[in-house]
């Protein structure tokens, strides 16, 4: 085996000791459990098999899914484009800083029975929840990457009369690639749990509310195997961002280490 | 003494000679308007390029070589008097001038390759195919010898090859007027005297019109065909000299010329003369 790839299952195996140990802790401290709110794992495991089949899938967790990615894609959208005009804008920052300050301090699940005000309960009104929790930190990273854009840079793309389109996607939008990235991965779980929050309040399909019912029937297992396909949810989703990561700020990390040894 | 006279005499053909103009700097002055006092970096500065030439710019440290080019540039605009590009007032970075910056690693594109950056420019530039695009970077590439690294990213090179991708970036876009601000003031001696002759060659070749910005009076006299010394801020013209040394140069036995001797210190004595305050009578 070549040193690299010894190195690969050295790191791979450092990285899934602890949750093999927390998993089997917890797989033997339950395992003769009789408490109807801790059900041994091995319940809960069969239940998991049991609940999430193909049916289930397409009925509650597609429609999350489709939540997230559609909440987040907007906020993505939305916040890159203003924080691109925000950060270019001396004046613009000026204004709008402090409200935007403002708006950002509030917890984004509060918007849940305002948002319901005017969007009404359908799927409408949790993309809008999505979006309007995890457009902060894409914004605000995006103005701080937008104004960190180093002066020679700007001046060397002015000497070469870099213009409109060219100069947003070559200059600006690149240069701010590690920040919005970093304000995106934020986004990411803001809007996993808003995903959640918003399927509890009104619902009739979707993980957040799969999970209330079984907790209102005292299906005990089959809350705990949700609460379980969330978190995997959740690692699925953070192991795909950093592969987009990876593809787009190769150069960023290439740069970084070779200051690094410099 | 003779030496003096000499120099005198040729500086007094330089300036103002006839013929056509490629660059033209006319009475300009810049007095930036701070908070507080305003602070008069730059107060009279006129002179001519011609097209073809390659004329350095000394001055003692702090003495407004930044300003005159950033002016020159048009990324900034002067307080009075003007800048003139083949016979165009300069009012913003004009199509026909390319700079190359002292800060080679942060003028380059850390996120396009090394044929990218060189690529970017005539992107925007009027009547370009791609193929011709190509061709260019190609050949600029080729001429600073990096060649073989147009896949590398810039943060992959040293930096004297980092400063060659930005020489290759000016060169492909085919400008009328290269400026350098001083563009190997953060590399290494040999390094340095590699690019030197770099410049040398590629103006050669190309023909275009360098005005290269320095701090370095030995690399002043190497380099240029006239030597523009600048005054203390703030600043005017104390003297344009002529380096009638031969066209063909090398770094050993041009160094080591009597007539190069005589040019450096010349232009060394005027930068002191300059660093204590010494002006023209006129410039007060």
């Amino acid at each position: 085996m070549t040193g690299a790839a010894t190195d690969v299952v050295r790191r791979a195996l450092l990285a899934l000791t602890l949750p093999v140990v927390l998993v089997a802790t917890w797989w033997f401290a339950t395992a003769g459990s009789t408490s109807f709110y801790w059900p041994p794992l091995a319940d809960i495991a069969t239940a998991f098999t049991e609940t999430w089949t193909g049916e289930r899938i397409a009925a509650d967790v597609l429609p999350s899914l489709v939540r997230l990615t559609t909440g987040l894609a907007i906020a993505i959208v939305l916040g890159v484009a203003g924080g691109l005009l925000i950060g270019s804008s001396r004046v613009l920052r000026a204004v709008l800083e402090p409200p935007m300050e403002l708006l950002r301090a509030i917890p984004p699940p509060v918007l849940v029975p305002v948002i319901m005000l005017f969007a009404g309960i359908g799927d409408g009104m949790k993309v809008a929840v999505i979006a309007s929790g995890c457009v902060w930190p894409v914004l605000l990273n995006t103005v701080e990457g937008v104004r960190g854009v180093d002066p020679v840079l700007r001046e060397t793309a002015r000497s070469y009369r870099l213009g409109g389109a060219r100069r947003v996607r070559v200059l600006l939008l690149r240069a701010a690639s590690p920040q919005i990235m970093a304000g995106a991965r934020q986004a990411l779980a803001i809007g996993v749990i808003l995903m959640v929050i918003s399927e509890m309040f009104a619902a009739t399909n979707g993980l957040g509310f799969t999970i209330v019912q079984f907790q209102r029937s005292f299906a005990i297992p089959q809350m705990w195997s949700g609460v379980i396909l969330l978190g995997l949810i959740g690692v699925a989703l953070s192991l795909l961002f950093k592969l987009v990561e990876r593809r787009v700020l190769g150069w960023y990390h290439g740069l970084r280490a070779a200051q690094r040894k410099a | 003494m003779t030496v003096h006279s000499t120099i005198e005499k040729s500086a007094a053909g330089a300036s103002g000679g006839p013929g056509p103009v490629a660059l033209d700097v006319v009475g300009m002055g810049k007095t930036y308007a701070g908070s507080g006092a305003a602070v008069e970096a730059v107060r009279d500065l006129t002179f001519a390029v011609r097209p073809g030439e390659l004329v350095c710019i000394v001055g003692p440290s702090g003495c407004g070589k930044t300003t005159l080019l950033r002016c020159i540039a048009g990324l900034m605009s002067p307080t009075v008097g003007e800048v003139v590009l083949e016979g165009r007032r300069v009012d913003g970075p004009p199509e026909g001038m390319a700079v190359v910056f002292q800060e080679y690693g942060r003028s380059l594109f850390p996120w396009l390759t090394v044929s990218q950056n060189v690529e970017l420019p005539l992107k925007d530039k009027k009547g370009i195919g791609k193929a011709r695009r190509r061709e260019l970077v190609a050949e600029a590439l080729e001429a600073v010898g990096l060649a073989h690294a147009g896949e590398q990213y810039p943060w992959q090179l040293s930096g004297g090859m980092q400063q060659r991708v930005a020489i290759a970036r000016a060169v492909a876009y085919e400008p009328k007027v290269l400026l350098m601000d001083e563009p190997f003031a953060a590399v290494d001696a040999q390094t340095r005297a590699d690019l030197e002759d770099l410049v040398r060659s590629l103006w050669h070749r190309l023909g275009v019109t360098v005005l290269f910005v320095t701090h370095d009076i030995d690399e002043s006299v190497y380099l240029g065909e006239r030597v523009i010394i600048l005054s203390s801020s703030p600043t005017v013209v104390l003297e344009d000299v002529v380096i009638d040394l031969p066209d063909d140069r090398d770094q050993l036995t041009t160094r080591s010329e009597a007539r190069f001797a005589e040019l450096r210190t010349h232009v060394y004595e005027r930068i002191q003369e300059a660093k204590r305050g010494h002006r023209p009578a006129a410039a007060g």
